[in-house]
């Protein structure tokens, strides 16, 4: 194991991080406080309450999940992206480092980074409504869990990206509408019975459900479900990337 | 460029130079023995592209080799192969003894690459980039090393510029300072003196010739012809994915002593005189011109000899003249009739 190779790349991104201090934490913690003061000020003083807790405080799992789901997709996908858009990339190739060390390099610094950022927005939610969390423990193993899974696929949306169009696209059009979707804002019961299997198509619904049982016990599928989708998305991320580096494929000719 | 490198040819043409003191005392073998070993390589792209086609080379411990060819022969895609950044379709190679396919580690750990492109970070520091190269390669933080190769490069007072701000010059050389951070044993530089101007590259040569003497091998190219025969201790040349030379430098320049001479004849002649039968003499120009190859190394030349038989035979001249082959030409040559 090349273990000082896994902590220059990781120490690398980390380092891209704090130099864009302002837009990897800063923007996501504004755009969080804003989703309050619309849905929980506004919006939610109309709605009551949802399975006995105050809507503001609903959608808290719901909110951390969407900032964490985009911002592993980002990091990961620009963090790998970028060395193969300047080039830069030659050097890891010609490294004596295993596909696996220059996974563990790269998604092991963008899920610590959302991580970071659950965290943080974690904290700012508790700034505007009364927050108790049942499970931390298991609300921090959703948490990593979901960080590393997305981190993972966000790696192979920045290898198959070949341009920065694909790099947004993915995230755009597939991710934000399922997380929209995907019960941040509601509870899927509030759905009329058609639309609730659908939604049960989308992999988002259980990773929300899993999280929000963490902090209220309040679930939309059985919690053992939940964690069994994260799990075997994350394999498929896993299966993936072994092929990617098997191959080669967008990364040598 | 051009009648910069036919001056010096003969002060480099001498006999083979001892090695210089302080190259360490391996036995004969061990130096003689090659550090890579390219066996049937070939290359086919995704296009369908064949850049190689069935390569053998093997370079030799310690040397400096220089692969010459024109655009698109097929250098830098040998380059990628051996160090890993691109697949070979078929062959194998060997570095250090260690299959780049099967010993990846092992083999990469030996080389420090520097690619042809300047690929560099933007916003970390010349420091930082350097270091990160060095953690990369597994080798532990070591401060002075960095140091020594930055100053080694005139870097050193740009060690906390961020790259982005450098100019190009400047940015090959971190490239250089990158792939050196990890004490390779085998150095590539896919023509490492493209936009760099004449002072540093020769301060660059300086930089390499140290390096060797080090003991670390040294594989380049470059398309100045001046900077092989300068530097290269053997120099191969490639063309349309093929190796069409390998050659000691030494041999080849022996080959470059030998000097032509033109004679411009008064009138025509129909054939050689028998007198002159026994001269490596052609007649050209449908006997207007007689052309006379001779080893300026040679014991004796013959011109004065063929003078007088050309005289005793009746042949006249207006005007004779002399040219020298070069590297250069022996290039062209080899590249126009492959
Ligand atoms: N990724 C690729 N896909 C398809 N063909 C390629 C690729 N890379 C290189 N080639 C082709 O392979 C051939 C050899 O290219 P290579 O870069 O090895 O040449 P080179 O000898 O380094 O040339 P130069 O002196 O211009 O650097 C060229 O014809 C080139 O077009
Ligand atoms: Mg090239």
């Amino acid at each position: 194991m090349n273990h000082r190779a896994i902590r220059a790349i990781y120490l690398f991104e980390m380092a891209r991080t704090w130099r864009t201090l302002l837009q990897s934490i800063v923007s996501p913690v504004v755009s969080t406080s804003l989703y309050f003061v619309v849905f929980g000020a506004a919006i939610g003083s109309r709605i009551s309450q949802v399975e006995g807790v105050s809507y503001g405080t609903f959608i808290v799992p719901g909110l951390i999940m969407l900032s964490v789901l985009t911002q592993s997709i980002a990091n990961a996908s620009f963090g790998i992206y970028f060395p193969k858009f300047t080039g830069t990339i030659y050097e890891i190739l010609s490294a004596p480092i295993s596909y696996f060390e220059i996974v563990l390099g790269y998604v092991g610094a963008a899920a610590t980074k959302s991580i970071i950022l659950g965290l943080i927005i974690l904290a700012t939610a508790g700034l505007f409504v009364p927050l108790h969390i049942h499970h931390p423990i298991w609300m921090l193993a959703f948490l990593v869990l979901t960080a590393v899974t997305f981190s993972l696929f966000g790696f192979i949306i920045g290898i198959w990206a070949d341009g920065f169009e694909k790099l947004q696209m993915i995230p755009m059009l597939v991710v934000t509408p399922l997380t929209f979707l995907g019960g941040s804002f509601y509870s899927i019961d509030m759905l009329p019975p058609t639309w609730r299997t659908v939604a049960l198509l989308n992999p988002v619904v259980y990773l929300i459900s899993g999280f929000r049982w963490s902090f209220y016990e309040i679930v939309d599928v059985s919690v053992a479900v939940s964690i069994g989708m994260t799990i075997a998305f994350l394999v498929i991320c896993l299966v993936v990337i072994w092929w990617i580096f098997r191959t080669g494929y967008r990364l040598k000719n | 460029m051009r009648s910069y490198f036919r001056a010096p040819l003969t002060s480099l043409s001498g006999p083979v130079q001892p090695p210089p003191p302080g190259v360490c005392p391996l036995s004969l073998a061990a130096i003689m023995s090659s550090i890579i070993s390219v066996a049937n390589l070939s290359k086919t792209y995704g296009s369908g592209f064949k850049a190689l086609k069935n390569v053998n080379l093997d370079i030799k411990r310690g040397e400096i080799f220089a692969l010459l060819g024109p655009n698109g022969a097929g250098k830098t895609t040998l380059i990628s192969i051996i160090c890993g950044i691109a697949n070979p379709s078929e062959g194998r190679v060997l570095v250090g003894g260690e299959d780049i396919q099967t010993s990846y580690r092992k083999a990469r750990s030996l080389i420090g690459l520097v690619p042809q492109e300047l690929h560099t970070d933007a916003f970390e520091s010349v420091w930082a980039t350097v270091s990160f190269s060095r953690g990369l390669f597994g080798k532990p933080k070591n401060p002075a090393h960095i140091e020594k190769v930055l100053k080694d490069l005139s870097l050193w007072d740009k060690k906390d510029n961020k790259i982005i701000t450098l100019s190009g010059g400047m940015k090959r050389r971190v490239m250089i300072a990158k792939a050196l951070s990890h004490e390779p044993q085998i150095l590539f530089l896919d023509e490492p003196t493209a936009g760099v101007d004449v002072e540093l590259r020769k301060g660059m040569w300086e930089v390499v010739r140290t390096l060797q003497q080090s003991g670390v091998t040294i594989i380049l190219t470059t398309h100045y012809i001046e900077e092989a025969e300068e530097m290269a201790d053997r120099i191969g040349v490639i063309n349309k994915g093929e190796i069409v030379l390998v050659e000691d430098k030494t041999t080849l320049m022996h080959k470059l002593g030998k000097k032509r001479l033109t004679l411009h004849l008064q009138g025509k002649i129909a054939a050689l005189p028998e007198n002159l039968h026994h001269y490596e003499l052609e007649l050209c120009d449908n006997g207007a011109t007689l052309v006379y190859d001779y080893d300026t190394k040679g014991e004796r030349t013959g011109i004065t000899s063929l003078l007088g038989d050309l005289r005793t035979a009746g042949i006249r001249f207006n005007d004779l003249d002399t040219t020298q082959s070069s590297l250069e030409d022996i290039f062209v040559d080899l590249v126009r009739t492959s």
